[in-house]
């Protein structure tokens, strides 16, 4: 009966979301794309595909994730109770690997050698990386310079695992440069390359099947929320920067509208500074990366530089589902400033013991925003995408107040 | 399909009466008429400025360039390779948007009769919208554009828009495209048909480019009249000619461009770009 049943049976056959999505690449791309697109209908539907794929998700990544209450956290803030989907104790350290994992798979049966891979925070390059070196692949991966400048830990990672990781100077030098590169060399080398693309962005049919792969996220929250309080949650909030986390946890849920989504994008120094990544919040729409959605652009159609002090949120576009439901009313897409999810990474890490990604922290922050207000019968779940080890030379600078030990103990126990 | 030419060439086609398209194609039957192959010759409009750009076109139409594509920059160039790219950076901030680019053609269509063809991304035109960026388009004098990331199957409402307002769409076809797309390439493209010599962005060594007489053939064995013309990584003479030898015209871009960022002065680079022009087009008016 609801209106938003057919949410489920998205995108057509041609990669649209409402209006959004589709193919827009070079004609020599779109050969490799609909190759790729033909091998990924037959497979997902291939139970011997799907049972290596949980084998390994299981096995190798550690799934399920938990469904963790915090309580300490929820009572503090003092309204709805909060549940913390834990994606940061998968293998590598956030959602990311799910879909690198489903991708890598793909590429095998595909009788691909080498991988590439686009990469911001450096998550996403780092679950490319560990996947490839899983199933002995070649691996390059392209990363802006100002990322790998503020994602240090997160290069050396790939580098151990084996990787390439090749530095990008042109535009911002950030992580839709890195994806522009990516394509440059794909169109080059697509006889023997695949191009594991890191969210829900990218050319038909990337959206539908990253979403597909991650879709583990919100499948598992659904039975972990029906074992422990007999009912769905009122509440779904993520981080979107591309949107992959929001996704694998929303798609789930999309056909049932009790449950309340809200996606959280970055506001930078604040929507009125100009300097942000709320794409959805105030973009419009134009075509990127090869499809169409909302766009951090100017009036000539030249794309924007983002901004946010998380690299993986810090990208001008947004996977072309987001767009959709946003039009369609069925998310609500609200923003979180940097200073916002600074002070959410230390509430958290204090009142739980649990140092989220600035990514995650985004939610967090939303979530603190929210919960006050809310009657303690509601249940909220916010996705902790990953982890924050890799954060701490950026909280150092943007917070080093902080990093002092507790006023009071003076004990040498550590302060954060 | 394509519009009707009835042969001549661009001089005495009726210039001033024609739509883009017509004029365009008449540019390749010209030369065909005469047993020669069209010479298109891209540059990034606004590099180094939007003068040198207008001072240029008519110069290299003299010395023997049949059809002059002008690149508008985009932000984001994913088709393009490294020299493409550092010039649409030079050229980013002389253009606030299409408006003064087009403004830049109409002087230039003043100036000259040789056909001339936008090369962009597509975001622009979405932005600016269609069918508006169309209408004016074909009153600054525009003859055709160049959308590579605007692949056939996303390029239906496109393509015959752009034929109405009297714009040549013109469509590329890759070395990998199967039968079914190359089919619709040939219905939907207009003025030429834009082959991409090889897997890759611009400016790398075409070689025998990849299949490219199978291609070829393949166009001819499906009765299109549309010329068909090979670019991506020709940039001597010699690639002109044996490339040349293969269809009704070769594209040439990276080359010139390095020849006039090489260039210590605009006089020099202009005079480069002339004596390149010449060169390449003596290389293929040679006989075999």
């Amino acid at each position: 009966m609801s209106k938003f049943s057919d949410l489920t049976r998205l995108p057509d056959a041609r990669g649209h979301f409402g209006p959004y999505g589709g193919r827009f690449v070079s004609e020599t791309l779109s050969f490799a794309l609909d190759d790729l697109e033909k091998t990924y209908m037959r497979l997902r539907d291939d139970p011997d595909f799907q049972a290596e794929f949980d084998y390994d998700l299981a096995h190798y990544v550690g799934r399920p994730s938990p469904l963790y209450h915090a309580e300490r956290w929820s009572k503090k803030l003092g309204g709805a109770r909060i549940w913390l989907k834990r994606e940061d104790l998968n293998h590598t350290g956030a959602h990311k690997v799910n879909n690198t994992l489903g991708q890598v798979m793909l590429a095998r049966r595909l009788g691909k050698t080498r991988i590439i891979a686009e990469t911001g925070a450096g998550m996403h390059g780092v679950a490319t990386a560990t996947i490839a070196a899983l199933f002995g692949l070649e691996c390059i991966v392209f990363m802006g310079a100002k990322d790998i400048e503020r994602q240090a830990p997160n290069v050396a990672r790939m580098r151990m695992l084996g990787s390439e990781v090749r530095t990008v100077t042109s535009g911002s030098a950030t992580l839709k440069d890195a994806m522009n590169e990516a394509l440059r060399d794909w169109v080059a080398t697509v006889d023997d390359t695949f191009y594991v693309i890191g969210s829900v962005a990218g050319p038909h049919p990337y959206p539908a099947m990253v979403k597909e792969f991650q879709k583990v996220i919100g499948q598992e929250t659904e039975r972990q929320m029906m074992e422990k309080t007999g009912r769905l949650p009122d509440l779904l909030i993520a981080c979107v920067g591309g949107g992959s986390n929001a996704m694998g946890l929303f798609a789930q849920f999309l056909h049932q509208p009790g449950v309340k989504m809200r996606g959280v994008e970055a506001a930078g120094e604040g929507l009125e500074s100009g300097r942000h990544s709320a794409t959805i919040s105030a973009g419009q729409v134009g075509v990127l990366h090869g499809s169409k959605s909302y766009l951090l652009q100017d009036a000539a159609g030249q794309i924007e530089e983002a901004h946010s002090i998380s690299a993986g949120l810090d990208y001008p576009g947004v996977g072309p589902e987001h767009s959709h439901l946003h039009d369609i009313g069925r998310v609500e897409y609200v923003s979180i400033t940097d200073a916002e999810a600074v002070d959410a990474t230390f509430q958290l890490s204090r009142l739980e013991g649990i140092l989220p990604a600035l990514e995650s922290a985004h939610a967090i922050a939303d979530a603190m925003r929210v919960a006050p207000a809310l009657p303690p019968e509601h249940t909220i779940v916010v996705n902790l995408s990953g982890r924050g080890d890799k954060d701490l030379d950026t909280l150092l600078k943007a917070a080093p107040e902080r990093f002092q030990n507790p006023a009071k103990t003076g004990d040498g126990k550590e302060g954060a | 399909m394509s519009g009707g030419t009835n042969g001549g060439g661009l001089v005495n086609s009726g210039f001033a009466n024609s739509t883009g398209l017509e004029r365009l194609e008449g540019a390749f039957t010209g030369r065909k008429s005469q047993g020669r192959k069209a010479l298109v010759i891209y540059l990034m409009a606004g590099d180094p400025t939007v003068e040198f750009t207008i001072s240029l076109v008519p110069r290299i139409a003299e010395a023997g360039a049949d059809v002059v594509e002008l690149g508008f920059p985009f932000s984001d160039p994913i088709a393009d390779g490294p020299v493409i790219q550092a010039a649409g950076n030079r050229a980013l901030r002389h253009f606030s948007g299409l408006d003064d680019y087009l403004a830049m053609v109409a002087r230039i269509r003043k100036a000259t009769p040789v056909p001339l063809v936008l090369m962009t991304h597509y975001n622009p035109i979405f932005r600016y919208g269609e069918e508006a960026f169309l209408q004016s388009a074909a009153k600054a004098g525009l003859d055709g554009a160049i959308l590579p990331d605007l692949p056939v199957d996303e390029a239906e409402d496109w393509t015959a828009l752009a034929r109405a307002n009297g714009v040549a769409p013109v469509m590329l076809e890759a070395p990998n495209t199967d039968d079914a797309h190359a089919r619709r390439i040939a219905e939907r493209s207009a003025g030429f048909i834009y082959m991409v010599s090889l897997k890759g962005v611009t400016g790398t060594d075409v070689g025998m480019g990849e299949n490219l007489a199978g291609r070829v053939e393949r166009f001819r064995a499906m009765g299109t009249a549309t010329p068909l013309a090979v670019g991506f990584g020709i940039s001597t003479p010699e690639q002109a000619k044996r490339i040349g030898a293969l269809c009704d015209g070769v594209i040439v871009g990276t080359g010139i461009i390095n020849r006039i960022t090489a260039a210590p002065n605009t006089g020099a680079a202009i005079n480069a770009a002339v004596d390149y022009v010449a060169e390449l087009r003596a290389a293929l008016d040679q006989p075999a």
